[in-house]
């Protein structure tokens, strides 16, 4: 492959984002709070535009043409997801409403039926909300223990303390891929022969992983992983759950209605088969197929490019947000982050450094993301974010770092 | 510029560069603190009243947080001193935005209010009609 094509197209990328022309008061956006969430290109915005102009219909139940449309869709949507993500196929990809909900739905499905008195939990000390709340409740709920991994001063997983914490009380081990906060890439598929070697399942939770990375859940060997379309060039309202086979074969429903049975008598039912059996209801038809397109959006740029293109970004923000000498960069090393980078400027609290960013209209994200007990570590109560996509550029990484002059100056 | 430069004017800067009648006050007859626990702001109100037991004698803070929380908390202690606590006990959003002379972005709202809440917490919990536990949360 040339030099050339080894890089994004930023410019070509940018044409498919029309949202990006936004100005206020006469200044262009730049938006940098794609951890939040992404924007949706043109092609996943027509896939949307298309189901509800030409074949919207409930799925699985008609036997007329437009039904059978979306059903054949919705189901080849399974498939899609299921390839981008090296999955075996459809009976493992269960589509739910976002990365929290998938969550809850292993620690109701699975958690709260398989744990007890005397079994732990591993978590980490950078887990989100959406796995640490859930984790957390569900274990107060069996008398089930929750255990975190420790971070270094370098925002990494301590993985000496790793492999003490998790032992044959260990029933689940559930780690953030990349961090929300840090930008750390955590070694997940280390972490899943750990949980293995104790015969406990892992739960990865890939909502920063997947939309700019490789991911393949074979070769981390996960038992269940998580991620969210709204961060993917996806929809708001639909997200994953990736489980193995024989485990998601063996769990019960978490939920029940229709859809999820194959067959119903007053006293009792059966369900249905893989992934429809966790699907309950009409599901999120639109917003699933979209999420296809933005897999085959996403893999005709490349997924090791976005990665590399991310990485670049990532460590040009970090190396110029470092010379500053009072602002503090959060997580590890310019050459080895995700595409993101969370920080905070003395003497100015996150908040009101996002406000005066705003002005410039650079949108970054403000508060705790979601990681208040990481943040309890870090000692800091909020911090600023800037996160990045496969439309990011140098230049308004620039426009960020002016904008944080402003604020000092602003503040002095 | 937009609506958060003009959130900054001169005056909120001021206020929380160099609060007003900052810290602890040893003889207070009201005490109360409260938290935005999203942003992290912290306020505690301190106030010493009149023989009436009905007029504001005197009211400090501390706190931590962000320019608009801490100015307001700056600001309000000002503005309490003298007024009877009836008159707290009727305040509401519209006269803390007043007070700040800014036009404030809804999600910055909370932030403003949060010192006036505490103030009215702290005197419900004088009153007797809120449990000392309870802290605010704006
Ligand atoms: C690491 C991580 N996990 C989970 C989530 C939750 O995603 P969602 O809000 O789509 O459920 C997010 C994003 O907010 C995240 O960054």
């Amino acid at each position: 492959m040339s030099q050339q094509a080894e890089t994004l197209d930023v410019e070509r990328i940018r044409e498919e984002f029309p949202i990006l022309e936004r100005e206020f008061d006469g200044t262009q956006l730049v938006y940098l709070d794609n951890a939040a969430t992404t924007q949706t290109p043109e092609p996943v915005v027509e896939t949307i535009t298309d189901y509800y102009r030409n074949y919207n219909a409930n799925v699985h139940r008609g036997i007329h043409q437009l039904s059978q449309e979306a059903s054949i869709a919705y189901e080849e949507a399974h498939d899609r997801v299921a390839e981008f993500i090296g999955a075996d196929g459809r009976e493992e990809v269960i589509f739910t409403k976002n990365t929290t909900e998938s969550m809850n739905l292993v620690a109701y499905a699975w958690g709260l039926n398989e744990l007890g008195p005397g079994d732990e939990v591993v978590l980490t000390e950078m887990e989100h909300h959406a796995s640490l709340v859930t984790w957390q409740q569900i274990a107060k709920r069996t008398g089930a223990e929750c255990k975190y991994i420790p971070i270094t001063d370098e925002g990494r997983l301590d993985m000496e303390a790793a492999k003490e914490l998790v032992t044959d009380d260990t029933e689940m081990v559930s780690v953030v891929h990349v961090s929300n906060t840090l930008g750390t890439i955590n070694p997940v598929s280390e972490l899943a022969d750990i949980a293995h070697d104790h015969d406990a399942y892992i739960t990865v939770d890939a909502a920063q992983s997947v939309p700019n990375r490789p991911v393949d859940v074979t070769e981390i060997d996960a038992d269940f992983l998580a991620f969210s379309g709204h961060k993917m060039a996806g929809p708001t309202g639909i997200g994953v759950l990736y489980g193995k086979q024989h485990i998601l074969e063996e769990m019960e429903p978490y939920l029940y209605g229709g859809d999820m049975i194959l067959k119903v008598t007053f006293e009792d039912s059966k369900w249905n088969e893989l992934p429809w059996k966790y699907e309950a209801g009409t599901p999120i038809i639109c917003q699933g197929i979209a999420l296809a397109a933005a897999c085959d959006y996403l893999d005709d740029i490349g997924m090791e490019r976005i990665e590399r293109h991310e990485a670049e970004l990532a460590a040009y923000a970090y190396e110029r947000l470092t010379e500053e000498d009072d602002v503090e960069v959060y997580g590890p090393p310019a050459d080895d982050r995700g595409g993101l980078v969370a920080f905070n400027l003395e003497g100015v609290h996150a908040h009101d450094l996002s406000s005066i960013l705003n002005d410039s209209a650079v949108a970054i994200r403000a508060g705790d993301h979601c990681t208040q007990p990481l943040h309890d570590v870090l000692g800091t109560a909020a911090s600023a974010r800037a996160s990045f996509y496969i439309y990011n550029t140098k230049d308004e990484i620039d426009r960020l770092v002016e904008a944080v002059h402003d604020a000092r100056q602003l503040f002095a | 510029m937009g609506i958060g430069s003009d959130m900054y004017r001169q005056q909120i800067l001021d206020h929380y560069k160099n609060p007003r009648n900052y810290g602890e006050l040893e003889d207070a007859d009201i005490e109360h603190v409260g938290e935005n626990p999203m942003c992290g702001d912290t306020i505690k109100m301190f106030v010493r009243l009149d023989d009436d037991e009905e007029t504001i004698e005197y009211v400090s803070f501390v706190g931590d947080g962000c320019a608009i929380s801490q100015a307001s908390a700056s600001m309000l202690s000002n503005e309490l001193q003298g007024r009877s606590l009836e008159a707290v006990r009727g305040m509401d959003r519209d006269d803390i935005i007043d007070m700040l002379g800014v036009e404030l972005s809804p999600m910055r709202i909370k932030c403003a209010v949060l010192a006036e809440k505490v103030a009215q917490d702290g005197i419900k919990i004088h009153d007797g009609e809120l449990d000392v536990e309870e802290t605010t949360t704006e």
